[in-house]
C-alpha cells in the first residue's frame, strides 16, 4: 500500500449500508478516477463507526474531520472542496446547537465513550490483516503462546474480573476453569454470535467490522482451556458478519496464525464458521450446541452444562463475541487496568445499542457504572423532538423496563437486575411519552411466543395465554383480576421454564405491571388508552370550531365515514371508524384530535348488538 | 440436481443446514421440496421426518414455493416503536399481497422475522441479502420498484 495524501474512511457497517454507504463509495471511486486523484487518495472500507442515526458517515483524514448524512450528490462538492481545495464541507458537518463541529473526536456522542471492544470498530479496514496487526492485533495471542501457561492465561482472565457479555454475566474464568480442568483429548470453543435480541446489533458490528479481534479471542480462549477447534456460530441473517469471519481465518491461516504450531509453540487451532437458519432460541448455548450439530435447535436441561458434556459429547466453551473482543485488550493492557473500570462486581466496559426514540441512535461503549442518565441524554443526545423520557427497555424481551425515577441508576449487572431489568446482550429501547406501556410489553409478549422452540409447556403455553390476555386488555375486553393473572402466570413461567428463553420472558410484562400499573388499569377499568395508541381504546374527534369544512377528512376516509358540509363542519361517524389516522394526517387546520376512552356511540353500539345476539340466541 | 448439492458436502448430519440452505437458494422459487427432502434423507441416512423436523423448525426456510425476491421486513419491537407497521400496510397495499404470501406475477413474496440487528436505522427490511434502513412509505415505493425493475 503507497502512502496517500488523503485517507477517507467511509463507514460501512450494516447501517450506514442499509442508509446508502455503498452508493457513496462508488461515487467516489467515480468522482476520484474522473478526476485522476486515484494515486492521492485512499478509500477505507471500514466497520460500524457508532452513530448510526447520523449514516452515512464518514471521516477524512488527516484533519479527522467527520461528515454526516452523505448522498451521492455531496461526492462531487467533497471532492472538488474538500479534497482539491483543501476547504472542508461545512453543511455536512455536525451541527451542534449552534456550533459547528468539525472533528471527529469532537463529536459529543463519542465523549463519555471508552472504546476497548470496540477500539478497532470503524478506525481499520477489517478485511486487512495487516491493518489489525498495526494496532497491536495478535501481539496479545503470541505472548499468551509463548510466555504463559494456559492456567495463567485463564489467571489473567480471573484478575480482569471479566463476565459474559451476553446476557447471563457468568464469570469468563469460572467457565474455562471447568473445562480446563476437564481430562479429555478433545475440546471445543465456540463463539455465540447468534445475537437475535431486538434492539441489539453489538456482536453483528464487531463481527463485521474487526473480526481479527473476535478471532484471536477465540485463540486465546482455545489456549487456555487446550481446545483445537473453533466454531463461530453467526445467524443467516448476518451474510455480511459471516463472510469477513470466514475471510479473516483464510487470512490467518495463510500467515501461519492458524494452523498447526502457532508462534512456533505446540499450539495447533483450527476454526470455521457455522451458520443459523432463523431460530432466535439458537442463542441459548444447548440450543445453539444441537444447531451446530445439525439438529433442531431446542434447548435440553442442564445440567450437564456444555463445560461437562457440549458440542459433540464434549467440554465446550460458549463464549458471546463481545467477551471475547475484549480479551485481546486485557492480556496486552493488563487485567488491572480493565479491572479499575467499572463497578464492584462489574468490570470494564460494555457495549450498548442505544434505539428508540432517541436522538444518537447506533453503538455506544461505555465504563460499566455509568449511570441511564449519562448513557441516554449525554451519549444518546436525549429525546427526539425535545419530548418527554418515558421509559427504557433493557435487555431486550428477556429485560425489563426502567422510568424516570431510575434514570440515575448505575449500569450493572447487580444492579439492574435489583429493578426487574436486565444487562441482557445490551439493547436499550428508549421511549418516549407516547408509547403505550401494555402495548410494548404484548409486542415483547408477541415476539416470545414466536420464538419459543414449543419443547417445554410453561413456555409453549404459558406465554401464549400471557399473550391472549395482553391482547384482550389492549383491545377494550380487559377483565377484573387480569393484572393478578399476568403476574401469576409470568412467574410460574419463569420459574419452571426449561431454558433462559421462558426464564426471561415474563420480564417485560412484569416489569411493566410493576412500574407501570396505573396504565393496565386505566385498560381494563375506563377502556380508555391514555396514549393514544391502542385503536380500540380511543378514538377520533373534529373539533368543529378550528374546522374549516373542507372537506378533505371526509374525502381521504377509506370507510366513509366522516360526512357534513362546508357550513355545518364535519363529523365522524364512530361505529363505523377503523382509526386509520388518514383524516388526522390530512386536516389542513389540525382540526382532529385523539381522545382517550371509547365513544359512547361505539359502546352503546356495542350493547345493542350483545343484546341482539341474546335475542336471536 | 439435489443430489448434486448433496456430494458438495460429506454425507454428515452435521451439515444438513447448509445442504438444505443451499438447496433452498439454488431453486428458482426459494423453497425445499419433497423431492429434495427425500434427497437429502437418503444421502444423510437419516430418515425424512428428522429432515422435516430441522427444516420446519427454523424459519428462514420454506416448504412453499415463494417469488422471485424474498422480502423479510423486521417486526421486532424497535422497528415497531418507529413505524414499521406503516411500512407494512404500505407494502400490503404496494404488492397487494398478505404476509406469507407471493405477489401474483411470482416477482415478490412478503415476510415478517425478528430482529435483523439494524435497529440503528429502524424501520429496516431486507430484501434477499440487502438491507434496507431508515424506511418511509416513498421509500419503500422507490425500493420495490427498483427490485422490480432488476
Amino acid at each position: 500500500m503507497s502512502l496517500k495524501r488523503i485517507d477517507l474512511l467511509i463507514c460501512c457497517g450494516s447501517g450506514c449500508i442499509s442508509a446508502g454507504a455503498l452508493k457513496i463509495k462508488e461515487r467516489f471511486h467515480a468522482v476520484l478516477s474522473e478526476k485522476g486523484l486515484t494515486n492521492e487518495i485512499n478509500i477505507i472500507e471500514t466497520g460500524c463507526m457508532g452513530p448510526c442515526d447520523y449514516g452515512p458517515v464518514m471521516v477524512i483524514y488527516p484533519e479527522g474531520i467527520f461528515y454526516k448524512k452523505v448522498t451521492p450528490e455531496d461526492v462531487e462538492e467533497i471532492v472538488t472542496e474538500h479534497f482539491m481545495k483543501g476547504r472542508p464541507v461545512q453543511r455536512l458537518m455536525l451541527q451542534d446547537e449552534d456550533k459547528t463541529i468539525a472533528a471527529h473526536k469532537e463529536v459529543p456522542f463519542y465523549q463519555k465513550q471508552v472504546k476497548v471492544a470496540l477500539a478497532n470498530c470503524g478506525f481499520i479496514d477489517p478485511e486487512s490483516l495487516e491493518e489489525y496487526i498495526a494496532t497491536g492485533g495478535y501481539e496479545a495471542l503470541g505472548t499468551a503462546l509463548t510466555q504463559m501457561t494456559p492456567q495463567q492465561a485463564i489467571d489473567v482472565v480471573k484478575e480482569s474480573g471479566l463476565r459474559g457479555r451476553g446476557g447471563g454475566g457468568f464469570p469468563t474464568h469460572m467457565k474455562w476453569k471447568m473445562v480446563h480442568d476437564r481430562k479429555e483429548d478433545q475440546k471445543y470453543v465456540i463463539c455465540n454470535g447468534d445475537e437475535g435480541d431486538p434492539g441489539a446489533f453489538m456482536d453483528r458490528s464487531l463481527l463485521e467490522g474487526d473480526p481479527h479481534r473476535i478471532l484471536e479471542g477465540m485463540m486465546l480462549c482455545a489456549y487456555s482451556i487446550g481446545a483445537s477447534q473453533g466454531f463461530f456460530y453467526i445467524r443467516a441473517e448476518y451474510p455480511l458478519a459471516i463472510k469477513r469471519i470466514k475471510q479473516a481465518i483464510e487470512q490467518a491461516r495463510e500467515v501461519g496464525l492458524m494452523g498447526k504450531n502457532i508462534f512456533g509453540t505446540d499450539f495447533c487451532f483450527e476454526a470455521e464458521v457455522r451458520t443459523g437458519a432463523g431460530a432466535f432460541v439458537c442463542g441459548e448455548e444447548m440450543a445453539l450446541i444441537h444447531s451446530i450439530e445439525g439438529e433442531r435447535g431446542n434447548p435440553t436441561p442442564k445440567p450437564p452444562y456444555p463445560a461437562v458434556s457440549g458440542l459433540w459429547g464434549k467440554p465446550t466453551v460458549v463464549n458471546n463475541v463481545e467477551t471475547l473482543a475484549n480479551l485481546p485488550t486485557i492480556f496486552v493492557k493488563g487485567a488491572k487496568w480493565f479491572s479499575s473500570m467499572g463497578t464492584e462486581t462489574s468490570k470494564g466496559t460494555k457495549v450498548f445499542a442505544l434505539t428508540g426514540d432517541i436522538k444518537n441512535t447506533g453503538l455506544v461503549e461505555v465504563p460499566m457504572g455509568i449511570t441511564l442518565r449519562e448513557m441516554i441524554f449525554d451519549v444518546g443526545g436525549g429525546m427526539i423532538g425535545g419530548r418527554d423520557f418515558k421509559a427504557v427497555q433493557l435487555g431486550g424481551p428477556s429485560g425489563g423496563c426502567l422510568t424516570a425515577e431510575h434514570l440515575d441508576v448505575p449500569v450493572d449487572y447487580e444492579t439492574l437486575k435489583a429493578r426487574g431489568a436486565m444487562m441482557g446482550s445490551g439493547g436499550v429501547i428508549v421511549m418516549d411519552d407516547q408509547k403505550c406501556m401494555v402495548n410494548v410489553a404484548k409486542f415483547f409478549m408477541d415476539f416470545c411466543v414466536d420464538e419459543s422452540c414449543g419443547k417445554c409447556p410453561p413456555c409453549r403455553i404459558g406465554l401464549k395465554q400471557m399473550y391472549n390476555i395482553l391482547d384482550r386488555i389492549t383491545k377494550g375486553e380487559g377483565r377484573e383480576g387480569d393484572i393478578e393473572e399476568l403476574q401469576r402466570l409470568g412467574e410460574t413461567v419463569s420459574k419452571i421454564s426449561l431454558c433462559g428463553l421462558g426464564q426471561t420472558a415474563p420480564n417485560p410484562v412484569l416489569s411493566t405491571i410493576r412500574y407501570f400499573r396505573n396504565e393496565y388499569e386505566a385498560h381494563i377499568k375506563d377502556k380508555a388508552c391514555h396514549t393514544k395508541v391502542c385503536p380500540d381504546l380511543f378514538h377520533f374527534k373534529i373539533d368543529k370550531s378550528r374546522c374549516i369544512g373542507c372537506s378533505l377528512c371526509s374525502r381521504k376516509c377509506p370507510v366513509n365515514c366522516i360526512s357534513g358540509s362546508r357550513e355545518d363542519k364535519y363529523t365522524i361517524g364512530q361505529v363505523d371508524c377503523v382509526k386509520c389516522g388518514n383524516c388526522q394526517d390530512v386536516c389542513p387546520v389540525k382540526a382532529i384530535d385523539r381522545i382517550p376512552g371509547v365513544h359512547s356511540d361505539v359502546s352503546a353500539h356495542k350493547e345493542e348488538m350483545l343484546k341482539q345476539k341474546a335475542r336471536e340466541d | 440436481m439435489y443430489q448434486e448439492i448433496c456430494s458438495k458436502y460429506a454425507p454428515d448430519k452435521d451439515n444438513l443446514i447448509y445442504i438444505l440452505h443451499e438447496i433452498q437458494n439454488s431453486h428458482p422459487q426459494h423453497y425445499i421440496s419433497e423431492e429434495a427432502v427425500q434427497t437429502v434423507a437418503e444421502y444423510l441416512g437419516v430418515p425424512a421426518n428428522h429432515i422435516y423436523g430441522v427444516l420446519t423448525f427454523y424459519t428462514m426456510y420454506s416448504t412453499k414455493p415463494r417469488g422471485k425476491n424474498i422480502i423479510r421486513l423486521c417486526e421486532s419491537p424497535p422497528c415497531y416503536i418507529k413505524g414499521s407497521e406503516n411500512i407494512l400496510r404500505k407494502l400490503k397495499t404496494l404488492l397487494d399481497t398478505e404476509v406469507g404470501e407471493t405477489t401474483k406475477d411470482g416477482c415478490f413474496t412478503l415476510e415478517l422475522c425478528a430482529c435483523l440487528g439494524v435497529c440503528g436505522n429502524a424501520p429496516v427490511m431486507m430484501i434477499n441479502n440487502d438491507v434496507y434502513g431508515d424506511l418511509t412509505e416513498e421509500k419503500v415505493e422507490e425500493i420495490i420498484e427498483k427490485v422490480r425493475r432488476g
